[in-house]
């Protein structure tokens, strides 16, 4: 899919429709993250209960992609196991960060639509904004990740420092 | 029949002094690139130049024919390399206008020349109870080092005001100007708002009160005739690559007292009088401030991308430059919820940062990119001046002397492709 197919067909849906885009009465798990370079913004709630994620929600500014992206993760995650998450969550980060060709389309579903932004590589960390939330969200540890500090993204794809 | 005649003569005369791009376009290899099926409308110039062939042909015959070092060799590739490199020197201080070409020290770029003057000169200078004057609009480079500086030195940093109009607010500038100030550092011309300061007016009034006076030319150097003794400054920064020079190499500027009074800003060879184990006295300007072999093929570049722009003028660059401006103003005038930073006013530089009401400047840029436009997104290395202006990023269109009318056009249509699909 050429970018301007994405932007007309996939991302612009969800950039001025964000689903599950309101804020959860009692979440869960909650986490943020952040790209100040650009000026993404992402908040993630959970509802986790007995293990199954029965409600999400993501509230956010930012660029197309970073919102279309989060907007995207919580339909996928929306109903899954703890374990069904992190599996979409590993999947897409393979797909958007590490360039894998070889896609599980099982796993990613309609996420697969989002694979040319894994040669644009100044928009990865806005694709990865609301999944680097997810991730802080089950780890529990983090509650606010800022992307452009983030030393596991290749420096090319990090931004920041300009 | 004869009126005619006339109109045609007078007609050609004026095509004669005012440049058209097509005089130049030819030069530059990169203008011929076709991306995604479209001619490039290269719209960037403000973060780097392209390079004409006459430059790069420049670089290359440095490296096939001499490629030897400099100031050390006896032998006739190291004597001809010495040469270039002075020769470069003396041609890009004649260029601001320099009394003299040891007042000119190649460095890698502005950022590099204006921490040059915060470590040796402002760190040596400034004191506790010192002020540093300089205005919101700067970019990162003539802001950081003074941050730092304050910090060691205990001098205060301060900041004159813009107005809404983007244009430096001279009265709050005047009223933060004291007799405490010890150095005022201004840009030109902002690279975001494309605004052009008083510089000679400020200067003077900093020198009046003992101030030390730094200007960051990088966006004016590359587009208008600049004087450093009209200016009266004490110290003027830019760089190669923003003027259709290679990437690497940039110039400081100093008045040659004040670069005798400071002490080196790196130490090793090249800069050195005499040394002993226990000691070194060191070598006079400019060659204190060049430790290391220096980037000799670049500074030979440098030369032949000014040497470039003299020939065509300098005068005819700013003027060609100023007509485009109007043109792109006016053309992005005619989009909706676009808001370029900044009033434009007559003679303003071919600069403008804008943000869209419906788009971040990031899918704008994106989608520009798609169709062939290149332009930066972001804060430009301005985060400040974004946040005083409301602004969270622009995307920016920049000029330079090769740009046409058409390229403008392209931008226009594809902006109009960014409002049907986020509008």
């Amino acid at each position: 899919m050429d970018l301007k197919t994405l932007y007309r067909e996939v991302i612009i849906d969800h950039y001025k429709k964000p689903r599950n885009s309101r804020p959860l009465q009692e979440p869960s798990h909650e986490a943020r993250c952040k790209n100040p370079s650009c000026g993404d913004r992402i908040t993630l709630q959970l509802e986790v209960v007995d293990g199954t994620i029965v409600d999400v929600a993501m509230l956010g500014t930012g660029c197309a992609i970073s919102q279309a992206s989060a907007s995207m993760m919580t339909q996928a995650i929306k109903g899954r196991t703890l374990a069904e998450a992190d599996a979409v969550l590993a999947a897409f980060r393979g797909m958007i960060v590490d360039g894998d060709e070889d896609l599980d389309s099982e796993i990613l579903g309609d996420l697969v639509s989002m694979q040319g932004v894994s040669k644009l590589h100044a928009r990865v960390k806005c694709a990865m904004c609301g999944w680097s939330a997810l991730e802080a969200a089950l780890a529990e540890e983090e509650t606010e990740v800022d992307l452009d500090q983030d030393t596991s993204m290749p420096a090319a794809k990090r931004g920041g420092g300009y | 029949m004869s009126d005619t005649a006339e109109a045609a003569t007078a007609s050609d005369e004026v095509h004669c002094t005012s440049l058209h791009p097509d005089e130049v376009r030819s030069d530059f290899p990169a203008l011929s690139r076709i991306i995604g099926g479209r001619p490039l409308a290269y719209l960037d110039n403000t973060a780097a130049t392209l390079k004409p062939r006459q430059v790069i042909d420049a670089l290359s015959r440095f490296y096939a024919e001499r490629s030897a070092n400099v100031h050390r060799g006896m032998h006739t590739l190291s004597e001809e390399a010495t040469d270039a490199y002075e020769h470069a020197r003396q041609v890009v201080a004649e260029f601001v206008n320099a009394a003299q070409p040891a007042e000119l020290v190649f460095t890698r770029n502005t950022t590099e020349s204006i921490n040059l003057v915060a470590y040796s000169w402002a760190r040596e200078q400034l004191k506790p109870g010192d002020q540093i004057l300089i205005t919101e609009m700067e970019h990162h480079a003539n802001l950081i080092p003074w941050q730092i500086i304050a910090e060691q030195t205990g001098a205060e940093l301060r900041f004159a005001r813009i107005l809404p109009t983007g244009q430096l607010d001279l009265e709050d500038w005047h009223a933060k100007l004291t007799d405490r100030t010890a150095l005022m550092g201004v840009a030109h011309v902002s690279n975001v708002l494309g605004v052009i300061n008083p510089v000679r007016e400020l200067t003077k009034a900093a020198k009046n009160v003992g101030a030390t006076v730094l200007i960051d030319a990088a966006q004016s150097v590359p587009h208008m005739p600049v004087d450093v003794q009209d200016i009266g400054c004490d110290f003027l920064t830019f760089s190669g690559y923003k003027l259709l020079g290679p990437f690497g190499i940039g110039a400081l500027w100093g008045r040659y007292d004040l670069l005798e009074s400071m002490p080196p800003y790196q130490t090793g060879g090249s800069m050195i009088h005499t040394v002993t184990l226990e000691k070194t006295t060191f070598a006079d300007p400019p060659q204190r401030f060049e430790a290391g072999t220096p980037s000799i093929g670049d500074a030979v570049g440098f030369a032949a991308a000014i040497e470039y722009l003299t020939a065509i003028g300098m005068d005819r660059i700013e003027a060609r430059e100023q007509e485009l401006s109007k043109y792109l103003h006016q053309r992005l005038a005619e989009v909706p919820g676009l808001r370029v930073l900044g009033d434009y006013f007559p003679g303003k530089p071919g600069i403008a940062s804008f943000d869209l009401e419906y788009a971040h400047a990031h899918d704008v840029a994106q989608f520009l990119a798609e169709e062939a436009v290149a332009v930066r997104a972001g804060h430009h290395c301005a985060e400040p001046l974004h946040h005083i202006m409301k602004s969270e990023s622009t995307s920016r269109a920049s000029l330079y002397l090769y740009n046409t009318e058409a390229e403008v056009d392209q931008l226009i249509e594809a902006l109009g492709t960014v409002q049907e699909l986020f509008g």
